[in-house]
């Protein structure tokens, strides 16, 4: 299974294998990892899944979709390397990637 | 003092369901929001995005099903309060007193809580000097327009909101509009109007800035915001608005001494009541051994806990359950028989 690194604002890391499939959200959620609410359950229809990924990995996730950016809008102090860990689906491809979790969500 | 045999909180689909089972069945409810309007989630985060699990309905919008769902109770007569967040919640012997942040009061044997993830907030500005001047010259949305007349205003924000009000106040105002990247999410026809208005200097357009500080003693006298690569900018202006659309939050609920894990409240699946007696919780907001977070699995709930209800607010009468089909109670009640 995929490993995905999830660093919280602490400057803890939590490594976890995630099942393909599921989000990098879904991911941070089943495993109890802080500082992630998911308050819309995965709709893309908050911003509460916020992420931010370092260079080298976020020019190799799947671009974002329509939608994505303008809910980035709503983030909590969004950055150009920001994502919605919701809309990152683990893959193989995936396995290894980094995360940081910003202070808070709201 | 507002006498109900149910008080729902949250206005959304499954309040609204949850109040037609109410009725259907003989009791009476009123329904509190804390938006201005009745929709909850499917209306405020997205009236136009098709929902395709709706069982019946192959594909609708969330504004289409909440207006649906208020053409379903137009036979009954159902009270809504909206505008008005529920802070407290408190036993007086049998019942429940509800209050509002507005000073509204009811008493009732049955609370349904039907509050989706919790009511909804403006957004925030991260820096936290912020706080000291909000609502004095910092504002999360417009009540008196007149104020901003000859003043400097900063608008942050790229959606509807922040491009209607940038074109509303350079009528009459010296304005900035700050944003964090160059594409705008707000109305095409209105992001013309703003760069019109930019081009012959009615508005000042800064893309791709946030705000970093914000600078004065009792009012705001002038802010810093940066670029995405760095470079700061320093604005005299006398008031700040920030538009960054609208959070959940648990808000009061949290207070109420229900059982509350990760936001949601713990609940059981025969009656959808919470540890205290006489108060259920019903959609998004609750949880179970399996709960699943779909809007048709919030309509059993209500249809449940509205039964439950039943046993409160009518302690000398015995339920009996009865199809809409046949049944001429229902019938009377639905309007479809003298």
């Amino acid at each position: 299974m995929p490993k995905i690194t999830y660093i919280t604002h602490d400057n803890k890391s939590h490594t976890v294998e995630v099942q393909n499939g599921l989000t990098v959200m879904e991911g941070a959620v089943q495993n109890d990892i802080p500082g992630i609410d998911a308050d819309c359950g995965g709709g893309m229809a908050c911003a509460t899944c916020h992420v931010y990924v370092k260079e080298d990995w976020f020019n190799k996730l799947p671009k974002k979709e329509d939608g994505e950016e303008d809910m980035l809008d709503m983030a909590f102090e969004p950055k150009t390397n920001s994502r919605l860990s919701c809309q990152l689906i683990v893959s193989d491809e995936l396995d290894g990637l980094i995360v940081n979790i910003p202070s808070k969500q709201t | 003092m507002i006498k109900t045999d149910a008080l729902i909180i949250g206005a959304g689909p499954v309040g609204l369901f949850t109040a037609h089972q109410l009725k259907l069945i003989g009791l009476d409810c009123e329904i509190v929001d804390n938006l201005d309007k009745i929709g909850g989630q499917c209306i405020e985060l997205y009236p136009d995005k098709p929902i395709y699990d709706i069982p019946a309905v192959p594909e609708c919008t969330g504004e289409e099903l909440t207006n649906n769902l208020i053409n379903q109770l137009k036979p009954f007569d159902i009270k809504f309060h909206l505008g008005e967040r529920v802070d407290e919640v408190k036993k007086e012997e049998k019942n429940w007193i509800v209050k509002t942040n507005n000073g509204k009061s009811f008493s009732t044997p049955n609370v349904i809580i039907a509050g989706g993830v919790g009511s909804f907030e403006p957004r925030k500005f991260s820096p936290k000097e912020c706080e000291k001047f909000e609502n004095k010259s910092l504002f999360y949305s417009v009540k008196d327009k007149k104020i901003f007349e000859g003043k400097t205003v900063t608008i942050f924000g790229g959606g509807d909101s922040a491009l209607d009000w940038a074109v509303e106040l350079s009528k009459f105002s010296k304005v900035n509009l700050v944003h964090r990247r160059d594409e705008f999410r707000g109305a095409q026809a209105t992001l013309n109007k703003v760069k019109e208005l930019t081009s012959v200097g009615k508005i000042n357009l800064f893309t791709k800035y946030q705000l970093v500080n914000i600078n004065g003693l009792n009012k705001i006298e002038n802010i810093d915001i940066k670029s995405d690569d760095g470079e700061t900018k320093n604005l005299k202006t006398d008031y700040v608005l920030g538009f960054f659309g609208l959070i959940m939050q648990l808000g009061p609920i949290a207070n109420w001494g229900l059982n509350i894990d990760k936001k949601t409240i713990a609940v059981d699946t025969e009656k959808f009541e919470t540890n205290q007696k006489g108060i259920y919780a019903v959609g998004d907001i609750c949880t179970y051994p399996g709960k699943l977070r779909l809007i048709l699995s919030g309509f059993h709930e209500g249809a449940l806990a509205a039964r439950a209800c039943f046993k409160l607010a009518r302690p000398n009468e015995k339920y009996r359950f009865e199809f809409t089909t046949t049944s001429s109670n229902l019938l009377k009640r639905l309007g479809k028989k003298e």
